[in-house]
């Protein structure tokens, strides 16, 4: 299987902090794959490297074959790579339908297509997304009056709103009521085999990312630590030496 | 255009006018400094972008200009400037900054233009607009064949400015109101929790920030001219200056204060004296592209 | 539209129309009313829209007054020969030239205000916030400063027009109808505007451009976009200006930043920043309480302005409109859940 993101040696430092040193890894297409490491690890870094909020220092990254690490954030949205932020980022201003909306994929429109007012097929289309992750009740609130776990599910919607070959989502299931995990782990699969989305996902929450993802890379002190299936990664004792803090 | 040639080619021809020019610049650039350096304080510890801050120093000059009218010394005048601002300055916090701090900042940018009106306009009510300065009458020193004439007038005003500086810097470093700016500077959340009143700490700030401008406008009106609206003139040469120096970046600042200073005179002396304004404004434009472009190499913007 | 709203248009349009010729002593002022309306309502396409708000869109004003200026005059004579005579001089243009070259120049300067919008805005939208406003404060003084040193264009003089071909009360009627076009004009276009697709668009970079960018909206090309299309309108009306007014210098009348240059600003503020409404509103209001207070304040006049802004910023932020939508957030279709206790998510 080919990798739709391809990681190599990529190093970046932000002053005289090093947060990553010469990380390798693949992203294989159409799978779900996990980047897991204790906490200050270089993982957030990594992934604001690959969607180009900041310049890399060395190394390269290619997404679908391309190298991309000169481009800056929205070139890189537009080529079907996106993410969702750890702080869930919505248009508080907005209500749900509206954030649906405005999501709709730029690079598909042209500026006569821009002029025009919303279409019935983009209502439907953001309904349909909004009753996937069941937020279809609240669609008319304002979305800067959700909860913070509905808006982690708006943000999700939205990404999904926008066709995205490959989705980045950086801790989805943090400070969601245990109760509603299994849902969402069930939408994140769903997105997966439904519509081909390649899930690239930080997680700390073991249970959910070892159930979820056929590869797992782990970083620690801005360095690869191990890469493996989630079995191999459980059983790996500089794995456990890491999260239980041999500093 | 052969003005301008001919202006260049008189740097050339006589290096020595290239002293006088650097000489003028410093001079004044260590008023704009000093303005500058309120501005920076006001912003690092409030976030608030002080548009009145020129004006604050015209008013300063004022002050000390009523005052040698009606019969006062006028060294004096730049002691009680700072005190009779500070207390103006106080009152303005009270009115209006303190109602602007946690707002979006374009509201404390707006709120503070909109101050910088109402001042301009109440001293062009009360003093006119003619340009006003005072004469403190101390001779002139002359150097390299009269080529470079040096005011005593206005060495006198660049060691007060000195001076001022130098107090106050001493006083923030020491000071346990000096430390708890800078610990509100830093995080006010904390510094509350800490149990300092941030309150007292943004209404002394304000009011030193316009006690140190009523200083520099007094020094202003004696060495140089005031008018009731240079304000906006000061006010921009103080962002350009905090913009290319960085808040909180002292000797930059002080730099950059007298870097304008010398700026602004050599663009007065090559293009005439009409393009001083332009000028000032000019450079604020190429200080911030310039701060852009460092900005946008690492994908970053200006805000 | 609803049969409601098309009787409320219809009845404000033929308003307009009736209003200079019921109220004649007030041609003028209902002229400047219209101009007030465009300034606003262009101010809050990049301001209260879009999330950037400039201190500098008088700069479209005033260079819309000179490229106005300059191509009436150049059509017929030497622009150099005719602001050196600086009035004096023969210099008559027929009813052709002037009304041929009011036209033109008017178009031309919207288009010549856009194109400077464009490259303008690729130069400065990196700038975010306080910096945005400062360093378009900073191109609209620049201009004036610069523009009052050119003795091509008449240096601190400025320019004199030939004056309207024809009775002073008509002209005044003229003058109105080109203002109210223009204002009608910006109304109906941005009504339109708001409701597409682009509308949303600006709205997103307003409302946190970071994630529009992520998104993979071309925040550039809209904001650069929405510029032009404001400074366009500018451009036109400070054309307009520019004959009614006759003559006009750099820093009083064409590039004044502390007079039109910031009251556009307070009346989007006074009305309601960021609905469509609102720009009108505060227009209105902001010009009627001027007219009818101006000779009260007796040379205070000034000082009261800057108080209005100040009061303004601080206490009314939310104008009228928004007033009436947080009184009233049904009529605008905002729904606004009630919360009951014990819901945990």
């Amino acid at each position: 299987m080919t990798a739709i993101i391809d990681i190599r040696r990529v190093s970046k430092s932000f002053g005289g902090v090093v947060a990553n040193k010469d990380v390798s890894m693949k992203v294989k297409a159409g799978t779900i794959t996990g980047l897991i490491g204790p906490n200050g690890s270089g993982k957030t870094t990594l992934f604001n490297s690959i969607v180009g909020y900041h310049p890399i220092d060395e190394g390269s990254i290619q997404f679908e074959g391309e190298e991309i690490s000169s481009f800056p954030v929205q070139q890189i949205a537009r080529r079907g790579l996106l993410r969702t932020f750890q702080q869930t980022r919505i248009y508080g201003a907005m209500n749900g339908v509206e954030n649906m909306l405005i999501s709709l994929p730029h690079r598909k429109m042209s500026i006569w297509d821009a002029l025009k007012t919303y279409t019935k097929e983009d209502y439907e289309r953001a309904d349909h997304l909004l009753e996937f992750v069941g937020l279809y009740e609240k669609r008319m609130l304002k979305s800067g009056d959700l909860s913070f776990g509905q808006q982690k599910l708006l943000e999700f919607a939205m990404a999904l709103m926008n066709e995205p070959t490959c989705l980045l989502l950086d801790e989805p299931t943090a400070g969601i009521n245990p109760t509603l995990i299994n849902g969402l782990i069930d939408r994140l699969r769903r997105a997966n085999t439904e519509f081909g989305i390649t899930l690239f996902v930080i997680e700390h929450n073991m249970r959910v990312i070892m159930n979820m993802a056929e590869t797992i890379y782990c970083l620690a002190h801005g360095e690869m630590l191990a890469e493996g299936t989630p079995d191999e990664i459980q059983n790996d004792q500089r794995v456990i030496d890491a999260y239980l803090g041999a500093h | 255009m052969d003005q301008i040639l001919a202006n260049i080619g008189l740097l050339f021809e006589f290096p020595i006018v290239n002293l006088k020019i650097i000489l003028d610049g410093i001079m004044v650039g260590a008023l704009f400094a000093l303005a500058a350096y309120g501005l920076a304080l006001v912003w690092g510890v409030m976030n608030v972008k002080n548009l009145a801050q020129g004006d604050l120093v015209i008013c300063g000059g004022y002050v000390s200009w009523w005052l040698v009218q009606h019969g006062f010394p006028a060294l004096l005048g730049v002691p009680v400037a700072f005190v009779v601002m500070w207390g103006i300055g106080w009152v303005v916090y009270k009115l209006v900054i303190s109602r602007v701090i946690e707002r979006d900042l374009f509201t404390s940018l707006l709120a503070t233009f909109g101050l910088a009106i109402m001042i301009a306009q109440i001293l062009n009510l009360l003093f006119g607009s003619d340009t006003q300065s005072v004469d403190l009458g101390y001779p002139t020193l002359h150097f390299a064949d009269g080529l470079i004439d040096l005011p005593i007038a206005k060495l006198i005003g660049v060691l007060m400015a000195a001076v001022l500086a130098t107090g106050v810097i001493i006083f923030m470093k020491s000071s346990r109101m000096g430390q708890a700016i800078r610990a509100t500077a830093q995080d006010a959340r904390a510094a509350r929790v800490m149990g300092i009143d941030t309150e007292k700490v943004y209404a002394f700030t304000f009011s030193l920030n316009s006690a140190i401008c009523g200083a520099a406008g007094a020094i202003i009106v004696m060495v140089w001219v005031i008018q009731p609206f240079y304000g906006i003139a000061y006010s921009i040469r103080a962002f350009v200056i905090v913009t290319a120096a960085g808040l909180g970046n002292l000797p930059g600042v002080i730099a950059a204060g007298l870097g304008i200073g010398a700026a602004e005179q050599y663009g007065a002396h090559i293009f005439g004296i009409g393009y001083q304004q332009a000028i000032a404004v000019l450079l604020l434009l190429l200080v911030l592209l310039f701060r852009l472009i460092q900005q946008r190499r690492n994908r970053q913007v200006l805000k | 539209m609803t049969k409601n709203k098309t009787v409320l248009y219809s009845l404000i349009l033929a308003f307009t129309f009736v209003a200079p010729f019921a109220f004649p002593d007030f041609g003028t002022q209902l002229a400047t009313l219209w101009l007030m309306i465009i300034v606003a309502l262009t101010w809050d396409m990049t301001g209260g829209q879009m999330g950037y708000n400039s201190l500098g869109n008088i700069f479209f004003y005033g260079t819309g007054m000179y490229v106005a200026s300059l191509i009436c005059i150049g059509l017929v004579y030497d622009v150099g020969d005719y602001t050196n005579a600086a009035g004096g001089g023969i210099y008559k243009f027929t009813d052709a030239q002037y009304f041929g070259g009011l036209f033109l120049g008017v178009l031309g300067a919207g288009l010549f205000c856009s194109l400077t919008a464009v490259i303008i805005g690729y130069l400065t939208f990196g700038l975010r916030g306080p910096y945005f406003a400062i360093g378009t404060l900073g191109v609209a003084i620049a201009a004036g400063e610069l523009v009052s040193n050119w003795d091509w264009v008449g240096g601190g003089q400025g320019i004199a027009l030939p004056v309207y071909p024809g009775d002073l009360d008509t002209g005044k009627i003229f003058f109105y109808f080109l203002f109210a076009a223009v204002g009608v004009g910006v109304f109906v276009f941005v009504k339109w505007l708001y409701g597409t697709r682009f509308g949303a668009a600006i709205n997103a970079i307003r409302d946190d451009e970071e994630k529009a960018d992520a998104m993979g909206i071309h925040t550039l090309r809209y904001k650069l976009y929405t510029w032009a299309m404001a400074a366009f309108f500018v451009g036109m009306a400070g054309g307009i200006s520019a004959f009614q007014l006759i003559h006009f210098e750099p820093l009083e009348s064409a590039y004044q930043t502390i007079n039109l240059g910031i009251f556009m600003v307070v009346c989007v503020l006074l009305g309601g920043k960021g609905t469509l409404w609102g720009p009108v509103i505060g227009a209105i209001l902001f010009h009627v309480i001027k007219e009818v207070t101006w000779n009260y304040f007796l040379g205070w006049q000034w000082v009261a302005l800057g108080a209005l802004i100040v009061v303004t910023v601080v206490y009314f932020q939310d104008g009228v409109m928004g007033w009436l939508m947080h009184k009233h957030p049904h009529l605008f279709g905002i729904k606004v859940e009630e919360k009951t206790a014990g819901e945990t998510e």
